[in-house]
């Protein structure tokens, strides 16, 4: 369980995070969704206590992150899987973070395993690593001391596909056991795959958040038809909500909020042909994401 | 957009509680830091080969008359006072340079904690490394005179033995507080180095030319107190001035570090 009460932070007169609230359930996993700079780091860093919040409070397992009392145990946490010593080897940073939660030696060794780094590839040294063996590395880490809460920042950055999909079968494997998992990341489909939850933020403020059965929902149907004209006049008159979909490319394109067979009812009704016609996953809550987070980044700018 | 609020399962929460982790167990992963890398394997090995070096340079080199027990002390001593600081400064500021803190300081949130353990590991490598210094300079101290053959000169008694030590753990602490006031290894060792080679140079320069400097420095100045301590016996007035020089250039600056590490953001 991780909560989020008002939490803001301000740099001089800039505001990073602003007035953010969300929780983050057991048994689920919540995805932080945002464009670069959006200020998932910095809240993400608040909720571990390494980046002090100016107002609001933030609290793991009911309880602010340094009033845990071996928190490794009860939170493993990757925000930056660069941020390692390049001097040391792989089993040398899983060891020192083993030493310091008081765990067994062979919880390295399982670690390791688990996360597919081969005993040669512990050996070496971190400056040697890839992106995407640091990641795995940084994401033992935070498994090392087995907690009951997760929180991740961007951990798929740098895994090919195959580890991409490895992780997502891992977060989804934790949340069903009972965990809780939090994590970030600036790309959609990365975090439309695995989340139960969602919480959107732009310029440092909550957007959205919701189910993402609540969100997908809200995002209707997508449909494709040579004559767009038609379709739209006969769903005005049938006093739906419609909109033209730029961001999936062609003119041809219109988001209905209305569920498919209705959408098919009514352009057979009307005599148009469809091309295409969907309940609108992925491009709506993509549309709503560029969307949003393109209106907040352009006030952004102004101000 | 309408902002939906999160449906609210609540499921059972694991309610085990952990046992809080123990300073000793923080000083020992800091002592591990501080040899696991490259750099800290030979900074920690170059503690003793030079050592072995300064020990073999002063028996072919020096003359008989100066082959005594303080001559290869303070012969090893020298480097020592080297290497120490920068493994000192380096503990700290690799946090920070290399980002561990990151890691370091989610697993143990309250910082202070960590910095103490580190302050306890850097005083603790100064000590025991004096006293290496000593077993290595007391064998080159026979071995010498033996090879010289004149009899050996033991002319360091234990007070001036814990002031060495003593004028050590200063030095490390200095290069300490470095590291915690700058946070950035490549500031602080040049400003450890500012410190211990080029302010004597400019005050000793201000003195000789300056006769209320002169009269002053004593008071001011922290190279004066501690280059006497690495002699031994200190008068009572010399006390004084190393307590005021180590409060002004030691603990205040240590002090305003402390309080902007305790709270800066980690990155």
């Amino acid at each position: 369980m991780i909560t989020i009460d008002r939490v803001t932070k301000s740099y001089g007169g800039f505001t990073a995070v602003d007035d953010v609230s969300f929780t983050a359930e057991p048994g689920r996993v919540t995805g932080f969704l945002g464009p670069n700079g959006a200020g998932k780091s910095t809240t993400m860093r608040v909720l571990v206590g390494l980046t002090a919040a100016t107002s609001g409070r933030a609290e793991v397992c009911g309880r602010a992150f340094r009033d845990l009392p071996n928190p490794g145990r009860e939170v493993g946490v990757l925000l930056d899987a660069s941020a390692q010593h390049a001097g040391r080897t792989g089993r040398e940073i899983l060891t020192v973070a083993q030493r310091t939660m008081g765990l067994p030696e062979h919880r390295v060794e399982e670690m390791l395993s688990r996360v597919g780094l081969t005993p040669t590839e512990a050996g070496r040294r971190v400056r040697d690593y890839s992106l995407g063996m640091r990641q795995r590395l940084g994401i033992a880490t935070a498994l090392l001391g087995d907690p009951a809460v997760l929180i991740l920042d961007e951990p798929a950055n740098g895994l090919d596909p195959a580890g991409i999909r490895w992780m997502r079968d891992l977060l989804r494997g934790y949340a069903d056991a009972g965990a809780t998992v939090l994590l970030s990341s600036h790309l959609l489909h990365e975090i439309e795959v695995v989340a139960d939850d969602l919480v959107v933020i732009g310029s440092g403020r909550i957007v959205a958040q919701g189910t993402k059965a609540d969100l997908l929902r809200s995002a209707g149907t997508l449909v494709r038809t040579p004559d767009r004209g038609a379709l739209a006049a006969a769903l005005t008159a049938a006093g739906i909500g419609h909109a033209p979909v730029a961001g999936i490319g062609g003119a041809d394109a219109l988001r209905v909020e209305a569920d498919p067979a209705y959408v098919g009812r009514v352009a057979h009704r009307a005599d148009v042909t469809l091309v295409e016609l969907r309940a609108a996953e992925t491009a709506g809550l993509e549309e709503m994401f560029l969307e949003l987070t393109a209106h907040d980044q352009r006030e952004g700018e102004a101000a | 957009m309408s902002t939906i609020a999160l449906e609210t399962v609540r499921r059972p929460a694991r309610t085990a509680t952990y046992a809080p982790i123990p300073l000793s167990r923080i000083v020992a992963v800091e002592l591990r830091k501080s040899f696991d890398t490259r750099t800290g394997f030979w900074l920690v090995t170059g503690i003793g080969i030079a050592s072995v070096l300064a020990t073999v340079g002063v028996v072919l080199f020096a003359a008989p008359a100066q082959l005594t027990f303080s001559t290869f002390t303070l012969a090893i001593g020298f480097p020592l006072a080297v290497i120490l600081p920068m493994i000192a400064i380096l503990s700290v500021t690799g946090e920070w340079s290399q980002r561990t803190g990151l890691t370091t300081f989610t697993l143990v949130p309250h910082r202070g904690r960590v910095v103490l353990a580190k302050a306890f590991v850097a005083v603790s490598l100064a000590m025991v490394s004096m006293l290496g210094a000593f077993v290595v300079g007391a064998l080159g101290n026979v071995v010498g005179a033996r090879v010289a053959g004149v009899p050996a000169v033991w002319n360091l008694d234990v007070v001036t033995l814990f002031d060495i030590v003593l004028a050590n753990v200063l030095v490390v602490l200095f290069g300490f507080m470095l590291g915690v006031l700058i946070r950035g290894s490549a500031g602080a060792i040049v400003a450890y180095f500012v410190y211990a080679f080029l302010m004597p140079t400019v005050t000793d320069l201000l003195a000789a030319n300056q006769q209320w400097f002169h009269d002053l420095q004593p008071w001011v100045d922290p190279a004066i107190a501690q280059h006497e301590l690495f002699h031994g016996a200190l008068t009572v007035e010399q006390w004084s001035q190393l307590g005021l020089t180590s409060l002004i250039w030691l603990v205040v600056p240590l002090l305003v570090g402390l309080r902007v590490l305790l709270r800066s953001e980690v990155k």
